[in-house]
């Protein structure tokens, strides 16, 4: 953001008082737009963004394949006799594991943005509250989107066969999306909370390796520890991993899609207030 | 909705506000008059962007009250948020996104449909000079072209009440004429401006009332005579043919006037400031001491009457200045 490239102020055309009065003269006002409608403009603001800074595609392209990979042929061979064995097991747990990875920058750029001065007049248009932060996990959501394709594409070509076929692939990124969006207001809320972007990175660290790791997305728990087990058997993202490995495979395992929607729900349900009153305070 | 030019666009009463040990806001009572611009004059840390953001719904009040053409900050802020637009220290539009892509979306967020959205967007655009630089990302944009995007997206419904939170801090002066014209434009349509800065100049030119705050309490309250009568009548500069005289000059005009005598760094220069005589006016003193230096053999080679200027007003009000290089009055082309 160097100002060595601004445009000097000499070339700028006059302000016109006339039109501008003109434009003032004006004083009747649309009416207050649905809560549905802000918060897909402020979707649309997210996607513009990527627009114009393309590169943060990096962390939802890269990054997803560089995981796919490494894990692929780190332990394909001695997990499950070959890598493209392992990547039948291993692929929707990867997917799982990447795509809440990526949900943790949510918080960065709340973090960043909110420094800025753009966030005074979102809040202080007359609009519905939330409206800001669910036009970014819409953003958001696209990005998870476009890390699923990339995994599925690259899997496939590593050999990856999913027994639900398409409808079942598609239904299980729908739940991984649904899961993402209300997982991310755990982000929201650091993002608001939290001074520095340094410091959201480093606690969303500290949640996301354990709550990602400790899971059975690479191996079947039952070779851990009893306490593990316990704490891994119970983890939301064990659950999701189950669900969505199942989904894929054909199959509809119920018990887990319902608990990955119970733990969706009490994310949203208890950060997405704290984080709303974090925004109306801040 | 157009408000009704008489009533009170803002109304407060012990507005404070405590950021840990800090009082940044220590009971401030404004009455803003609409369809005026009001200044709200002040240095660095005195408060001013606290009180707006108060007024502007963006803070919420540990004490006391603030009205907004009637309503609660607190208790009604979206009826609040429905009639101001605020415009704040940075800019406060985005920089990653086009001049256009800005307007259009906050022409959405405030409930236009896409095609009007665009072609308010435009409009505004062209009438601010910036079309050349509509489809520019805003972080590429001058210090001027900044303060002109940030004000039409302020003004893409014409609000009610527009705060503009120090609008030309950091920026050159031919801008600075700029937003000044525009300010003008905007009120002249109607719209009530709350203006905070800490020029006095600026607050000269556009406010018609002025409070001046420090240390988060109002400590003086007026139009910008009566805040300029407050402190005196004005001044008298003189300029003397011969620097060995000026001791002389000082003696007599404090004899003469009993007015505080200051001499200048200039060896030749020495302002007197006049009181609030009753008796006289400030030109009748000059004349007075003119005449009583001429007697005394005294020559002058050049002589002034000064308004007192905001500046004398502050530093009379605080015991300090407002941070900035003005040391003299702003002589004739002031007008109370």
């Amino acid at each position: 953001m160097s100002t060595a490239t601004s445009t000097e102020s000499k070339e700028l055309a006059p302000v016109r008082t006339e039109s501008l009065a003109a434009l003032l003269i004006a004083r009747e006002r649309p009416p207050r737009p649905s809560s549905l409608s802000t918060s897909l403009t402020f979707g649309w603001r997210a996607i513009l963004k990527i627009k114009h800074v393309p590169e943060q595609l990096f962390d939802v392209t890269a990054f997803p394949i560089m995981n796919l990979l490494m894990f692929t042929y780190l332990f394909g061979g001695a997990l499950a006799g070959s890598p493209s064995d392992y990547i039948q097991f291993v692929l929707p747990g990867i997917l799982v594991m990447s795509v809440v990875m990526i949900t943790m920058y949510t918080g960065v750029s709340v973090n960043i943005d909110i420094e800025k001065g753009v966030f005074d007049r979102f809040r202080s248009l007359p609009i519905w509250r939330p409206s800001a932060m669910v036009g970014y996990l819409l953003g958001d959501a696209l990005r998870y989107t476009i890390a699923s394709a990339v995994m599925l594409v690259v899997g496939l070509v590593l050999g990856y066969r999913p027994d639900g076929g398409f409808t079942g692939v598609v239904v299980g990124i729908g739940l991984l999306l649904v899961f993402s969006f209300a997982f991310s207001w755990i982000w929201t809320m650091f993002g608001l909370m939290l001074r520095t972007e340094k410091s959201v990175m480093s606690v969303s660290m500290m949640v996301i390796f354990p709550l990602t790791f400790l899971s059975n997305v690479f191996v079947d728990p039952r070779t851990m520890p009893g306490w593990l087990q316990a704490f891994v058997n119970n983890s939301p993202i064990t659950h999701l991993a189950s669900a969505v490995r199942g989904l894929m495979a054909g199959e509809w395992p119920a018990d887990e899609i319902g608990w990955t929607l119970g733990w969706a729900a009490l994310f949203l349900v208890v950060f997405g207030p704290v984080t709303m009153r974090l925004y109306n305070r801040k | 909705m157009r408000t009704q030019t008489s009533g009170l666009a803002i109304e407060t009463a012990g507005l404070a506000k405590t950021f840990g040990e800090t009082r940044a806001v220590d009971g401030v009572d404004l009455a803003v008059p609409a369809g005026t611009v009001y200044g709200v004059l002040g240095p660095n840390g005195a408060g001013k962007t606290t009180t707006v953001k108060m007024l502007a719904t963006l803070l919420r009040p540990d004490g006391g009250e603030a009205h907004v053409f009637g309503h609660d900050v607190v208790r009604e802020a979206d009826e609040v948020r429905a009639r101001v637009s605020l415009t704040g220290q940075y800019a406060s539009v985005d920089e990653d996104l086009t001049g256009t892509e800005n307007l259009v979306l906050l022409g959405r967020l405030l409930g236009h449909g896409k095609k009007a959205a665009r072609e308010r967007g435009a409009q505004l655009l062209e009438a601010f000079g910036l079309t050349d630089a509509a489809a520019k990302q805003v972080k590429h944009y001058s210090g001027g072209m900044r303060r002109r995007i940030d004000i039409a997206a302020s003004i893409l419904n014409t609000p009610d009440l527009l705060f503009l939170d120090e609008p030309t801090t950091g920026l050159d002066p031919r801008s600075r004429n700029q937003v000044w014209d525009i300010v003008r434009a905007v009120v002249a349509q109607g719209t009530t401006v709350l203006l905070t800065t800490q020029y006095l100049d600026e607050a000269d030119q556009l406010a018609s009332r002025i409070a001046v705050i420090d240390k988060g309490r109002v400590i003086a309250e007026g139009t910008k005579g009566e805040l300029k009568a407050s402190v005196g009548a004005g001044s008298v500069h003189l300029r003397l043919r011969d620097a060995d005289q000026r001791p002389e000059a000082e003696r007599v005009l404090r004899e003469l006037l009993v007015a505080e005598v200051q001499l200048e760094p200039d060896p030749v220069a020495l302002t007197a400031r006049l009181g609030a005589a009753a008796s006289d006016t400030a030109a009748g003193q000059a004349a007075r001491a003119l005449g009583e230096l001429a007697r005394t053999g005294i020559t002058v080679d050049n002589f002034s009457l000064g308004q007192p200027s905001l500046d004398e007003v502050f530093l009379a009000l605080t015991g300090h200045d407002a941070g900035q290089d003005t040391g003299h009055d702003t002589k004739d082309e002031v007008t109370a």
